[in-house]
């Protein structure tokens, strides 16, 4: 009973992770879908979103560093800490900027290229982007705080302890992911179900060149994308750089993300978020269950595995649209 | 004309390839300013850094030549950091500190051949404390199997000396360096009845949920961690979130940083952590690093990590180095010595209470003696806590020694068979 109940904890702790990779996932998920590129550099995007936030959130001067270089000053900051609310809203503006330039400097002079030099622009554009941010905010470890509630709920414990006589674990951080996750797929929904532009996202979705001939701007749509997906990893920054600290590492979270691809479809949003959810919870238990047999420390790899097993019988993923090349 | 400009391109080509100038005592960093660890790496590449700046502001050098530092970034890569010795053994290079396990065990073959001495100090291979097998390898003033041991001492103290049935847990980087004091805790399990759990973590470490459900489903008692970069933040966290007794909780002295407390906030507070060194910068040092380095404007950073745990330990290493620089020159009576002669200055390095007030750091570290036989130094440590509302750590026992008993055994087994292996003949 007692194994039964520790695995039922383990699930739901991989639930809530599942959904911390979905989030991740997502930014993927979104650009692919709009213009077909494999964004490789959407884990450096939710690591400059984190060091921007956070940068602005503690008056740090943009390139002060560099700044203090050049022209000989001690330029330590503005002296002021930034109130989060506008340090979120001018993050946000930065990742809209971002996208504006990333459609203005790259895609726009790759358009109708094939999709593997669109990928290796994300490359240049990830490996750029990691030391801009350092440049632009330095490479030191920052505590990220935005309010987020961290930390055993206690609620969960005492509830699942009167069940069951043993309080489960639920990190209340983990909770506010999935409120947020869950809110963000449902705004998502909304918007490319009943607004124009969201509209005009699915029709680039679907055929690309059908879209252009009814006289829907690629470009404008690029940008769009690219900006919600700055979003996206602005979100799962607040919550992966909780967790760590904002710093480089932060950027690896997209490795996590991969196996959630390959599994739930390069395409699909609802593809995104059961494959988080199935890889979440799969290694967790995996974890649990083997992990102790052969020594630990499977979580990475399992994922991967899972992953290849599943493309093995359906490449495209869960949800993603079956290709079908016609000769 | 057109000869006239060609001479004048070679010229301009063959002074910026030019080796440095043979007097100068050449010393490679092997820092990684950049990737997943630089928040580990930049504080100890600007202790580095400064400390020698110092020594050729202040002092002109050591005994007359000036100190140059070959900094080469490796990202923490095991690949680039063979790549970075390849690239600057032939400059004249004295000694390398690679900062990394993985990149030392790869170079301890290689400055075998080339007769270049590393000075691993608290990482790498443990059993290169036996001078007699690896000649060129120094470990002091601590190693791993020494850490596991203090950490375990320390509890027994803790403990009235009695940890028999007690729950401990490693939770380690899924690595070289975070495997290696396994097999000294086991050891150390069968002697005092404690409870032993393996717990891996991958690198990098950024998630972590199932290792710590797995301590809280298991009521451990203690926690040792041999983490590194962001593993460290990410367990400290998640021990914070399971409510972990966070005195209970104790790293190595790679487990002990500002950027591993940090980002828990005032959770962390009370997490330990060994200490090979004093804290801050209460320090005469300090004072002269102020006047010769920074307020000149030739500190290697931008302050802000100075008297940080990585920065001291960096200024140490370096301070250390000095001294066995100043040492083979006094036995050799020649002020640019050479790589075997720097093997010699490490290998008969005595740092008394003296010599450390001489560097302007009084009661800063145990005092050591290096010998042919022992490349490790005595192994002591201290127990450091944090203390979230000041930020700051605190040093809260004195020196505590490791249980040579368990350990000296295993390193003459690890490194007989080493020698075995690599048909060494021990020396001394």
């Amino acid at each position: 009973m007692q194994t039964l109940l520790f695995a039922l904890e383990v699930s739901l702790n991989g639930f809530m992770t599942g959904i911390l990779y979905a989030l991740v996932a997502l930014g993927f998920v979104l650009i692919f879908k709009a213009s077909g590129v494999f964004n490789y550099a959407q884990g450096v995007m939710v690591l400059f979103a984190a060091l921007t936030l956070v940068g602005l959130q503690q008056g740090i001067v943009p390139f002060e560093h560099l700044i203090n270089n050049l022209l000989g000053t001690s330029i330590h900051g503005f002296g002021w800490n930034m109130p989060t609310f506008l340090a979120l809203l001018l993050t946000l503006l930065t990742m809209l900027l971002l996208a504006w330039l990333v459609e203005k400097l790259i895609l726009k002079h790759l358009v109708n290229q094939n999709p593997v030099i669109l990928f290796m622009a994300t490359i240049g554009l990830a490996y750029f982007l990691e030391g801009f941010g350092d440049l632009m905010w330095g490479a030191d470890l920052k505590k990220l705080d935005i309010g987020v509630p961290m930390g055993i709920s206690d609620t969960v414990e005492q509830a699942t302890y009167d069940w069951f006589g043993y309080g489960f674990f639920i990190d209340r951080l983990d909770i506010t992911a999935s409120i947020v996750a869950a809110l963000l797929v449902i705004g998502l929904t909304i918007f490319s179900q009943f607004s124009k532009t969201g509209r005009a996202l699915r029709a680039v979705a679907d055929d690309h060149q059908a879209a252009l001939s009814v006289g829907i701007s690629l470009r404008r749509i690029w940008v769009i994308v690219w900006s919600i997906a700055g979003l996206v990893a602005l979100i799962a920054g607040i919550f992966w750089g909780s967790k760590s600290g904002v710093q480089f590492s932060l950027s690896l979270v997209a490795l996590k993300a991969l196996p959630v691809l390959m599994l739930g479809g390069l395409t699909s949003i609802p593809g995104a978020i059961v494959g988080g959810l199935l890889i979440g919870v799969g290694e967790k238990l995996f974890d649990f269950m083997v992990g102790p047999m052969i020594g630990g420390a499977t979580e990475n790899w399992f994922a991967y595995v899972v992953a290849l097993v599943f493309l093995l019988f359906r490449p495209q993923g869960l949800f993603g649209e079956k290709i079908i090349e016609r000769v | 004309m057109k000869v006239r400009k060609l001479a004048i391109s070679l010229a301009t080509i063959v002074s910026l390839v030019a080796p440095p100038a043979l007097a100068d005592l050449v010393i490679p960093w092997l820092s990684y300013r950049t990737g997943p660890y630089s928040p580990s790496g930049i504080p100890a590449a600007d202790g580095f850094a400064d400390y020698f700046t110092l020594l050729n502001e202040r002092d002109g050098g050591i005994g007359g030549e000036l100190v140059k530092i070959i900094e080469c970034e490796t990202g923490y890569n095991t690949q680039k950091g063979v790549e970075c010795y390849e690239a600057t053994k032939g400059e004249g290079s004295l000694v390398y500190a690679p900062l990394s396990t993985g990149i030392t065990y790869q170079l301890i073959p290689k400055v075998a051949v080339d007769q270049i001495p590393m000075h691993t100090m608290g990482y790498g291979r443990t059993s290169a404390k036996n001078g007699a097998i690896f000649e060129w390898i120094f470990n002091f003033p601590g190693n791993y199997w020494d850490g596991a041991s203090i950490a375990i001492n320390h509890i027994l103290d803790e403990n009235g000396g009695d940890i028999s049935g007690k729950k401990i847990a490693l939770v380690y980087h899924n690595s070289a360096y975070g495997k290696e004091p396994i097999k000294t805790l086991e050891k150390l399990a069968e002697k005092h009845g404690y409870e032993l759990s393996l717990i891996p973590v991958d690198h990098p470490g950024l998630e972590q949920k199932s290792q710590w459900l797995e301590i809280r489903r298991g009521r451990m008692d203690y926690v040792l961690m041999w983490g590194w970069g962001v593993m460290n933040s990410v367990a400290i966290q998640e021990a914070a979130n399971i409510r972990f007794p966070m005195e209970n909780f104790i790293g190595i002295w790679w487990s002990g940083s500002e950027n591993d407390v940090i980002p828990a906030g005032e959770r962390a507070h009370n997490y330990k952590a060994l200490a090979l060194h004093g804290v801050g910068t209460d320090y005469p040092l300090y004072d002269d690093l102020k006047t010769y380095v920074y307020d000149k404007g030739l500190a290697a950073g931008d302050g802000s990590s100075v008297g940080s745990v990585l920065y001291n330990r960096a200024v140490y290493n370096s301070a250390l180095l000095a001294e066995a620089i100043r040492t083979a020159q006094e036995m050799h009576g020649v002020s640019d010595i050479t790589p075997v002669m720097m093997r010699d200055g490490l290998e008969n390095l005595s740092v008394t209470e003296e010599v450390m007030t001489s560097w302007g750091l009084p009661g800063f570290a145990p005092p050591f003696e290096v010998s042919c036989e022992n490349h490790g130094g005595d192994g002591l440590a201290m127990v450091q806590q944090w203390d979230a509302e000041a930020q700051e750590w605190n040093i809260i026992t004195g020196l505590i020694s490791s249980d040579k008993e368990v350990i000296d055994p295993l390193i003459t087994e690890d490194s007989t068979q080493y020698a075995t292996e690599n048909n060494i003949t021990p020396r001394c």
